[in-house]
C-alpha cells in the first residue's frame, strides 16, 4: 500500500494528474448537487460531448485544446440552459440532438487528420498521462475559481436550487445564478474531460451527488458529503488504475458504482429502521 | 396610503389580454382574497405583483415604504421540492436572501429571523428535521416561516391550503388570521369561497371580463358572490 502511494508521489506525471483530478472532483461534485436537483444532469452530459468535439477540432487545427474547448463549452452551456428551461422546445431531445452533433464533428475531424497522433481512445475514455505542465497550472487555477465562487454563492445557489420562484420573486436574479451555475460547470467539464474521458465526465458530477441524497437529509451535509465521496472515490479509482493497469476513469467510476450499492443500501436500512 | 395600488392595470399572457383595467387597493392591515375561476387571470396577477411580469397597461404602485421585493410570497408547491433534501432551518433562513445582496453566508441577525419566525409558527422543534420528511401541513408551515422571513409587512400566498386535509387546512387559516391580527398584511389566490368570505376582509373576485373589488359584506351583497355560490342564492 505505502509503496504504491511512494510510487505514485515519484512520478511526476501521477502528481500531477493526481491533483488536476481531485480539484475537478470536488468542483464537480459541489455543482453536481444542484444540477441533479434541479433536473439539469444531462446538460453536463451533453457538454462532455461538445467538449470532445471541441477538443478534436483544436487538436486537428493544431490550436491549443483548454483555449477552444472552454468558450466552445461555455457557449453550448448557455444555449442548453436556455433549451431546456424553455418548455416550449424539447429541453432533453435538444441535448441529445446537440451532444450527438459535436461527437460527429470531433470523430469527422479525427479521421481527416489521419498521419497526426491523435489517440480518439484517449479522448473519450481519458487517460491519466494528457495532463501536461502547462495544464495542470490552468487547471488548478481554474478549479480554484469554482471552488471560490461556489462557496461565496453557496446560499444563493440553495435558494433557487430549492425554490426559484420565492427566489425570483423576493428581488434574487435567477437568471444570473443559473447561468453561472452553467459557467462553472462548463469549466469543471473541459479540465476533468482529459482525465476522465469525455464518455464518463459526467459520472463525477452525477454520482457523488446521488449517493449522498440517498443517506443525508440536508442541503449542507449533502454537499459536504458529495465532495467527500468524489474526492476519496477518485483517489480509490487512481490507484487501482495504477496497480491494475486499467483506465483511470472507468476505474473512478467502477468504484462509484459500488460506492452507490453502499449508499443504496444504508440508505434503505435507515428509513426502514426510522418506520418501524 | 395603501400599500399596494393598482390603476387601470391590463394584464397579458401570451399575448392574449387576461386582465384589463383592474383597480383595486390594498391597505395596511388588510386581507385580502382573491377568488375566480381558472384562467380568470389570477396567477398572472400574483406574477404581476412579484414584479415577474411587467404590465401592458395601467400600473401597479407601491407604497407606505414597501419594496416590491418585500413580499413575502408562498408559491404553489412544485414536486420537485417534495423530495428535496434540506433541513427545515436551511429552507426557512433562505427567505432572508433579499435583505442580503451579494454578500455571502448568514449573519447572527438572519438567524435570529430565522429562529424567531420558527417559533411563531410552532416548528422550532423540527429545525433539524428534512423538509421532505413532514407532512403538508408542516410543508406549508415552513414555506410560510421562510415567507414571513422575507416580510414584515405583507404576506402573499398562491393557492395556499391545496392538497391539505380539512383539519390541517382550519389550522393553517387560523395561522393566517393570527399572523394578520399581529400586523401582517394578507394577500390570498384562492379556490376556497367560504374561507375567503369567512377570513378576508376585502374581497377582489375575478371573471373573464369584469372583476369585483370592496369589502366581504360589500361582496356578500353584490351578485358577484352569487355567481360563485353556483347561482342557487338567486333562484
Amino acid at each position: 500500500m505505502f509503496e504504491v502511494i511512494s510510487e505514485i508521489f515519484s512520478a511526476p506525471v501521477l502528481v500531477r494528474a493526481l491533483i488536476v483530478g481531485i480539484l475537478v472532483s470536488l468542483c464537480a461534485a459541489l455543482l453536481g448537487v444542484s444540477l441533479v436537483l434541479k433536473r439539469f444532469s444531462m446538460i453536463g452530459d451533453g457538454l462532455s460531448h461538445v467538449g470532445f468535439g471541441a477538443l478534436a477540432v483544436a487538436a486537428v487545427m493544431n490550436l491549443a485544446p483548454m483555449a477552444v474547448a472552454i468558450p466552445v463549452v461555455i457557449v453550448a452551456a448557455f444555449l442548453l440552459l436556455r433549451l431546456s428551461s424553455n418548455s416550449k422546445t424539447k429541453g432533453d431531445s435538444a441535448i441529445a440532438l446537440i451532444s450527438t452533433s459535436a461527437l460527429a464533428i470531433g470523430v469527422m475531424a479525427n479521421s481527416m487528420s489521419n498521419g497526426m497522433n491523435i489517440d480518439i481512445n484517449s479522448y473519450l475514455f481519458g487517460s491519466i498521462i494528457s495532463v501536461s505542465g502547462g495544464d495542470v497550472i490552468t487547471s488548478v487555477i481554474l478549479a480554484l475559481v469554482v471552488l471560490i465562487i461556489f462557496v461565496f454563492f453557496y446560499t444563493k445557489i440553495f435558494a433557487i436550487t430549492f425554490d426559484e420562484s420565492f427566489a425570483k420573486a423576493t428581488g434574487t436574479n435567477t437568471n444570473v445564478y443559473n447561468m453561472l451555475i452553467a459557467l462553472l460547470t462548463a469549466i469543471t467539464i473541459v479540465i476533468g474531460m482529459r482525465l476522465m474521458g469525455s464518455m464518463l465526465i459526467s459520472s463525477l458530477i452525477i454520482f457523488p451527488a446521488l449517493c449522498s441524497m440517498r443517506v443525508f437529509k440536508s442541503f449542507r451535509a449533502v454537499t459536504v458529503c458529495s465532495a467527500a465521496i468524489s474526492v476519496v472515490t477518485f483517489v480509490v479509482g487512481m490507484m487501482i488504475s495504477y496497480i491494475a493497469d486499467t483506465p483511470c476513469g472507468a476505474s473512478i467510476v467502477c468504484v462509484n458504482i459500488v460506492v452507490y450499492a453502499v449508499f443504496f443500501v444504508v440508505g434503505a436500512v435507515l428509513s426502514r429502521s426510522k418506520k418501524s | 396610503m395603501s400599500l399596494i395600488k393598482t390603476t387601470n392595470l391590463t394584464l397579458s399572457y401570451e399575448n392574449m389580454t387576461v386582465i384589463k383595467d383592474l383597480n383595486f387597493e390594498v391597505s395596511p392591515g388588510d386581507y385580502l382574497c382573491i377568488v375566480g375561476e381558472n384562467g380568470s387571470g389570477k396567477s398572472t396577477l400574483v406574477k404581476a405583483l412579484l414584479g415577474l411580469k411587467k404590465p401592458v397597461g395601467g400600473s401597479i404602485e407601491f407604497g407606505d415604504g414597501l419594496w416590491q421585493n418585500e413580499i413575502g410570497y408562498l408559491p404553489q408547491q412544485t414536486n420537485a421540492q417534495r423530495d428535496f433534501p434540506a433541513s427545515v432551518y436551511e429552507v426557512v433562513i433562505s427567505g432572508c436572501l433579499n435583505s442580503r445582496g451579494i454578500r455571502p453566508f448568514y449573519s447572527a441577525r438572519e438567524r435570529g429571523i430565522a429562529a424567531e419566525n420558527m417559533k411563531r409558527l410552532g416548528i422550532s422543534e423540527l429545525k433539524n428535521r428534512s423538509y421532505r420528511e413532514l407532512s403538508g401541513g408542516q410543508q406549508q408551515r415552513v414555506l410560510l416561516a421562510r415567507a414571513l422571513c422575507a416580510t414584515r409587512k405583507i404576506l402573499l400566498l398562491d393557492e395556499p391550503v391545496t392538497g391539505l386535509d380539512p383539519m390541517v387546512t382550519a389550522e393553517f387559516y387560523g395561522l393566517i388570521s393570527q399572523i394578520n391580527r399581529d400586523g401582517v398584511t394578507v394577500i390570498m389566490v384562492t379556490h376556497d369561497m367560504s374561507a375567503a368570505v369567512k377570513y378576508a376582509s376585502h374581497i377582489l373576485c375575478m371573471r373573464e371580463d369584469d372583476f369585483f373589488f370592496g369589502k366581504t359584506e360589500e361582496f356578500l351583497k353584490s351578485d358577484a358572490s352569487d355567481f360563485l355560490k353556483g347561482g342557487d342564492k338567486g333562484v
